[in-house]
């Protein structure tokens, strides 16, 4: 069956179904149950399944994470909710030192089964400590699950998946994707918890990404494609584990690799997938692995202070073509860009019709 | 069998599992020269009053979570000597497959979830241990060892909130050994902290009691679990001692970071010397004496067994 879902749905929709199919499962954190029910996320579910399953905590974000990691050695499975991925900072210690040790400490006696939900603010002024994107972070954490989806599809499923398997994941969850709509296939996909995914084919170039970095890649991929250059978009999906079989296969066919990241590209994912490409591959890339991200500094909170902070399409398309040396009709790419930005000044909202705050 | 009878039965059972615990932990801090117990130790001795005394008021369903120094809450619990020698010796057969080693002691099938040697941290996994208990509704609880300087984390703070807020069935049991390491008490908390304050503040019960006197301990404890049954959290303080250093095998009295004499005091108030003096009668003391022997000579058999098993290696793991 088919259903068309908005992104912040099909995170609702996975977290009901998981509820409703497996009656260990529970869902808490700040604002879970309250009016605004986390951007929609979780709206209703406190009405439909009780408060013994869907709860608010108290401001211990440490504590209820180690909550959360005696709740699933004593046979839950437990989905912590975090409005801001920068809130979840207080809980490294659980998170590094207990959460992702149990299984190896134990030798899999124990299994850690939560989820961890982390929502990645943007624009409309966040700033420093509303806006960070630490999937790096978490992937550089053995032990821990990363997972960042980027349609509404991934949502819905990647949760579902996040919420059946008995490993802890960090669930990287973009607000600036919350309002897309899409088609979703409710039949059980194929593909499981570690697989990417190949969202357009093209011989010329390859965009590695994920997240909403997805959207802009499928932006840059289409102007690109009116331009003669057929790019292939490679949806990660998890982050850790990495899909590096496919990220090999698909870079030695094309030989042209960009990567880009949600947040800045030091000590990142795509530096991570920079040397895997570098060590794996038998036969060099025509061109050096590309990577781009935001620039290496907090996040400003100035409309056009944080433009200059996050990589626009303008940016992304230039350098690629630059990278590249693709030979492009410049006057054309230049209508093709400022069509796509359209009457956007202030790039600081995921479409002009929404507004904040978010 | 009357109920003096049981009452002298149960405090030889306290006494045995004291010196039981004792004599693991002398030995290994006598072996630990050899270089067979290849990982940091946090001695018990001196302590085992609290955690017999506490143990022994338990369900086996039950489930502690511990600390660094966990030696004495593990056996105290049940837990198997030889899995306990295996993981400190890194041979196979340890209760983690030579994972955790002596900080890491698990044992599910012991009821003892966890040892979390970051201080404060075992806390809140108690809360959720408990909070699952909830669902299964058999009475069981969580159990929480800390020692005296959990109350300076954050998460000892949280913790009380979340337990008292969701009303979970936790028995904390803090063993206030004055030291965090070499740091004295008076160097890390304000004179004017009350503990008995805190946790009342936060609507928990509180009783303190004599870390030396195993009967009483028991006795403390085991009214108190009646209440956490019922889903009122308690907290329990022992004044307590710990005779070897912070960490290894050795006594570190040379360092000058305890007051002179209190080392001697202590030794005066030994929990097991305490006891002795209370096994009543010659028929009791026949008994207790051939019991020790067989504690002994089982806990030697297994050192020896242990010793021969071969080193926890990749090549050997499934």
């Amino acid at each position: 069956m088919k259903v068309n879902y908005s992104f912040s749905e099909a995170i609702r929709m996975a977290l009901r179904d998981s509820m409703l199919e497996d009656e260990t499962v529970r869902v808490f954190g700040l604002g879970v149950p309250d009016p605004k029910g986390v951007f929609g996320t979780t709206t209703g579910l406190n009405e439909e399944f009780g408060a013994n399953r869907v709860f608010d905590i108290p401001l211990s974000e440490n504590a209820v994470t180690g909550v959360a990691l005696g709740m699933a050695m004593n046979g839950l499975r437990p989905v912590m909710n975090h409005q801001r991925a920068d809130f979840a900072f207080t809980s490294m210690e659980q998170i590094v030192n207990q959460v992702a040790k149990l299984d190896y400490t134990t030798n899999g006696v124990f299994k850690a089964q939560l989820v961890i939900r982390m929502i990645v603010g943007r624009g409309w002024g966040q700033g420093p400590t509303h806006a960070q994107s630490p999937h790096a972070l978490y992937a550089a954490i053995p032990g821990l699950r990363v997972v960042a989806p980027a349609t509404p599809e991934d949502a819905y499923w990647l949760l579902r998946q996040s919420i059946t398997i008995n490993d802890p994941v960090v669930f990287i969850e973009h607000r600036w994707l919350h309002h897309i709509r899409s088609e979703i296939d409710l039949q059980k996909p194929d593909y499981g918890i570690a697989d990417s995914r190949t969202l357009s084919q093209g011989e010329d170039l390859l965009f590695v990404s994920f997240s909403y970095g997805i959207v802009e890649a499928l932006r840059a991929e289409s102007l690109l494609r009116t331009l003669g250059v057929n790019a292939t978009v490679l949806n990660l999906r998890s982050l850790s584990p990495l899909d590096e079989r496919r990220i090999l296969d698909l870079a030695r066919k094309i030989r042209r690799v960009v990567v880009l990241d949600t947040s800045h590209s030091k000590f990142g994912v795509s530096a991570e997938i920079s040397a895997i490409l570098s060590e794996k591959l038998d036969k060099p890339l025509e061109k050096n692995c590309l990577r781009i991200g935001s620039n290496y500094e907090p996040t400003p909170s100035a409309p056009l202070l944080a433009k200059n902070h996050y990589p626009q399409l303008r940016e992304i398309i230039t350098t690629v073509i630059n990278h590249f040396h693709f030979k492009l009709d410049s006057e054309k790419l230049e209508e093709l860009i400022r069509s796509e930005e359209g009457s956007n000044i202030y790039f600081d909202q995921p479409t002009v019709g929404i507004v904040g705050p978010f | 069998m009357n109920s003096l009878n049981q009452k002298s039965e149960l405090f030889q059972d306290l006494y045995m599992k004291m010196y039981y615990i004792r004599e693991v932990e002398e030995l290994i801090a006598k072996e630990y020269k050899s270089q067979l117990f290849r990982c940091p130790v946090h001695l018990s001795v001196g302590q085992e009053a609290v955690a017999v005394g506490v143990c022994s008021a338990l369900r086996m369903n039950d489930k502690v979570v511990s600390t660094h120094r966990s030696h004495a809450h593990y056996l105290a619990k049940g837990g198997s000597l030889r899995a306990f020698f295996a993981e400190i010796m890194g041979r196979v057969g340890g209760c983690c497959e030579g994972r955790g080693g002596s900080m890491h002691i698990f044992d599910k099938s012991a009821g003892f979830f966890a040892s979390v040697p970051i201080v404060g941290s075992s806390l809140p996994i108690a809360a959720g241990i408990a909070l699952a208990e909830l669902d299964v509704k058999q009475g069981n609880i969580a159990v929480a060892f800390v020692g005296d300087a959990t109350i300076e984390s954050g998460q000892f703070h949280e913790a009380l909130n979340i337990i008292s807020l969701f009303k979970l069935p936790v028995l904390i049991v803090i063993e206030d050994n004055k030291y965090s390491t070499y740091a004295r008490k008076e160097a890390r908390q304000s004179k004017n902290l009350s503990v008995e304050k805190i946790v009342e503040g936060f609507g928990l019960g509180y009783l303190e009691g004599n870390g030396d006197d195993v009967e009483s301990v028991f006795q403390i404890t085991n009214d108190s679990i009646k209440d956490v049954r019922d889903n009122k959290p308690q907290v329990l303080r022992f004044e307590t001692f710990r005779v070897y250093e912070h960490c290894g095998p050795n006594r570190d009295d040379d360092l000058g970071y305890r007051e002179v004499g209190e080392v001697e005091r202590f030794l005066e108030r030994d929990p097991l010397k305490i006891a002795e003096t209370r096994l009543q009668g010659d028929s009791c003391r026949k008994t207790v004496a051939s019991s020790q022997e067989l504690i002994k000579r089982n806990i030697e058999v297994v050192f020896r067994e242990v010793k021969t098993l071969p080193m926890a290696d990749l090549v050997l793991a499934k």
